[in-house]
């Protein structure tokens, strides 16, 4: 090499020898973009949710960027923008577009994912790390945009997989009454459909009695009536589902958005180095990591895995690289992760968990697809218009 | 020492416990159950489990045999055990979170890779004092010294490096980029290739330790076991140059592979999760440890066939094998 003999040794430590001709000294902005969601008020409000899920993802990822950037002169840094209202956000992610800023992670609801879409000049590279919104990955297909967090469907497919798996067919579904509950609702449907469950009952939570007193005299006649295997709970923002375990009419299990529920991410995942991405996270933020920070996480690590591989900053190269069959996210999980081409999602496996332990990981084995098992969850090609890369 | 006549067998046990041996014998860490196994290699089973500290994976022995090196990972230091009397007898200042290390051929100084710190720490074992500590990339996990001493090098699993640590200035020196995840790394006997596996990637890089270059990447194949699941961790080569053993993780087998024209040769089913290995000290035998299933099994290296497996703790991780 060159430069080791005329710049000298300081330099020469910098240069890794697979990268002597990529090189460049780079400088990488990563803009963060969350939205603060009013979830209103719950019944069962014991454990907040976080409020800063998601940025914490994306810092840990900026560090864990800047240990390997510095073997390589490549700085990470983040911009942060947070807020609820979705112009605000809208405005102030155009002024980083303004000032240069060209990869973005994007935590927020899906009509902000729109909106920001539609207002981003298209060599902006977006990834929704906040959103599980089913259509944004078969119908509403936003121009180039990825997505890490696990969509719903993805979510209902691998509880699905495995209700079939132990032969518990025969499902009751419970649902909350907000959109993101009847969505969630309808993707186990749609899975009860693909893999061969049957919701033998279908019932709308609709009262207002407060739980944390009465769920022992209202949950069980509200459960019963139907013979059924498990029961499905529908409720996002955990209202009144966390009553409905050892309260149902019969004595079966809860699964779902509680009970067992399937996740991106959770801190009982702790094999393939899970242990050491929760030890450095909790570190960092004084508390658990969860599947929003993983999300924000796995798509900051996304811009940086192609910068390292590349040696490039253009946001076509990079775009090209990670749609590409050389990009492998090591992410945790066991396998390498890529992204779907028509879809733009993250293919990944979905961990069933409840909130002690992991009960299992799927895709669950004999769940078969032509090119990977990984896509026999959620919205495969021929379900989705969505098109990230020309045919 | 000799045998005491007319002893029972629990006397056997209890002086093979004594470390008075003469068996050739395996040191294997139970990384969930905060044991050692020992296993008596010529009856090929376990004579004796024990307690060390929290979370023990990476182990080594001292280069007359004397000593076993053990990374207590969860309990931040690196235990000395004295063999002849199964005692820890001193805990070293590894750093937070050793997972692995390797012994200088000088005998003295430990290099130890700290999974949480990005740090590579440097031990003297003789007097017990960090000697140094050198920057590496995210979760730093395999460490090896070449034959001749001159170089240290880490891989860090998450910046999917390896590290070249020159050990006469303990400066890093150079870097090679590889595939995802990397594990382990085994130097040749003559120390001029380095065989480099990516876990998550499923290959193994050969590297030219002169240029410090890749020189050849192996992928693996085995029928009806998805891609995704053949996950190269350990690797050992034989003091003859004829083979190199990759074990593949959840794909549950061990590549043999002929290390002189890279050729994969045969792919032998052992249990379940297979992470590192170890030849017996008269080489005829492989030991491997198999996380999930819990057990070693042992490989015949002339007849390339597993001939058994033998339970031993919770997750075994790594192996060493004395005389």
């Amino acid at each position: 090499m060159l430069k080791q003999t005329t710049i000298g040794l300081v330099l020469a430590t910098l240069l890794p020898s697979a990268l002597a001709d990529a090189n460049e000294p780079l400088d990488i902005r990563v803009a963060y973009v969350g939205q603060i969601i009013d979830r209103g008020p719950v019944l069962s409000n014991l454990i907040p949710e976080p409020e800063d899920a998601g940025l914490q993802g994306a810092r840990l990822a900026i560090a864990d960027s800047n240990s390997t950037g510095r073997f390589l002169k490549h700085q990470y840094r983040l911009d942060e923008i947070e807020g609820e209202d979705t112009a605000t956000l809208v405005a102030e992610s155009q002024a980083l577009y303004d000032d240069g800023a060209r990869l973005f992670v994007l935590n927020t609801a899906a009509d902000t994912l729109a909106a920001l879409s539609q207002a981003l000049p298209p060599d902006a590279l977006l990834i929704n790390s906040g959103s599980r919104d089913d259509s944004l990955r078969s119908e509403q297909c936003l121009p180039g945009m990825l997505h890490t967090l696990p969509s719903r469907a993805m979510l209902a497919d691998a509880l699905a997989q495995w209700l079939i798996m132990r032969r518990w067919n025969r499902w009751m579904l419970i649902s909350g009454s907000t959109d993101d509950d009847l969505a969630f609702a309808e993707s186990i449907k749609r899975a009860a459909k693909r893999f061969g469950g049957k919701v033998v009952a279908e019932k709308a939570w609709s009262f207002d009695t407060d739980l944390r007193r009465t769920a022992q005299k209202e949950l069980p006649p509200f459960t019963s009536g139907t013979e059924y295997d498990v029961l499905v709970v529908a409720d996002e923002r955990g209202d009144f589902g966390e009553y409905l375990p050892y309260n149902t009419g019969l004595p079966r299990p809860v699964v779902g958005t509680q009970g067992l529920m399937p996740v991106g991410w959770h801190k009982m995942i702790e094999a393939w180095g899970a242990a050491q991405l929760h030890s450095r996270f909790e570190k960092q933020s004084g508390r658990w990591m969860n599947e929003k920070d993983y999300a924000s996480w796995a798509a900051v690590r996304t811009f940086a895995e192609a910068v390292t591989r590349t040696g490039s900053t253009d946001v076509a190269t990079l775009r090209a690289f990670v749609l590409s069959d050389r990009f492998e996210l090591a992410a945790f999980k066991g396998r390498k992760l890529n992204f779907r081409h028509w879809s733009g999602q993250l293919r990944q496996p979905v961990a069933l968990v409840h909130p002690r332990a992991l009960v299992s990981s799927s895709p669950q084995e004999g769940f078969l697809h032509p090119v990977t098992d990984l896509d026999t969850l959620g919205f495969d090609a021929p379900e989705s218009r969505c098109r990230v890369v020309e045919q | 020492m000799k045998y005491p006549k007319l002893i029972p067998t629990l006397l056997v046990s209890a002086l093979v416990a004594a470390g008075n041996a003469q068996a050739a014998t395996a040191y294997i860490s139970n990384e969930k159950d905060d044991t050692l196994s020992v296993l008596d290699l010529d009856s090929w089973t376990v004579t004796d489990t024990i307690d060390v500290g929290e979370r023990p994976r990476g182990i080594a022995l001292s280069k007359d045999g004397s000593k076993l090196y053990i990374c207590a990972s969860d309990s931040d230091t690196v235990q000395v055990m004295d063999l002849a009397t199964r005692k820890i007898v001193a805990n070293l200042p590894s750093g937070a979170d050793p997972e692995q290390f390797s012994l200088h051929p000088d005998n003295r100084k430990l290099y130890i890779s700290n999974e949480d710190d990005a740090l590579v720490t440097v031990v003297d074992t003789q007097t017990h004092e960090v000697v140094a500590q050198i920057e590496v990339g995210v979760e730093p996990e395999g460490m090896a010294v070449s034959p001749d001493g001159r170089w240290a090098v880490n891989t860090s699993e998450t910046t999917n490096m390896l590290h070249w640590i020159d050990t006469q200035t303990h400066e890093l020196v150079d870097n090679t980029l590889v595939d995802q995840r990397p594990r382990h790394v085994e130097f040749r006997k003559d120390g001029k290739l380095l065989w480099a596996s990516a876990e998550i990637g499923g290959t193994v890089s050969v590297v030219d330790v002169e240029s410090r270059q890749i020189i050849k990447k192996l992928n693996f194949e085995i029928k009806g076991i998805h891609p995704d699941k053949i996950q190269p961790v350990g690797i050992k080569l034989t003091d003859d140059g004829k083979y190199a053993f990759v074990a593949l993780g959840p794909a549950n087998h061990v590549a043999v592979v002929d290390a002189k024209t890279y050729e994969v040769l045969d792919y032998l089913l052992v249990g379940r999760r297979v992470w590192h290995m170890e030849f017996t000290p008269d080489r005829k035998h492989l030991l491997t440890t198999n996380g999930i299933s819990g057990d070693v099994s042992v490989i015949d290296v002339d007849d390339l066939k597993v001939i058994r497996s033998i339970k031993v703790g919770r997750y075994p991780w790594g192996v060493v094998t004395t005389p």
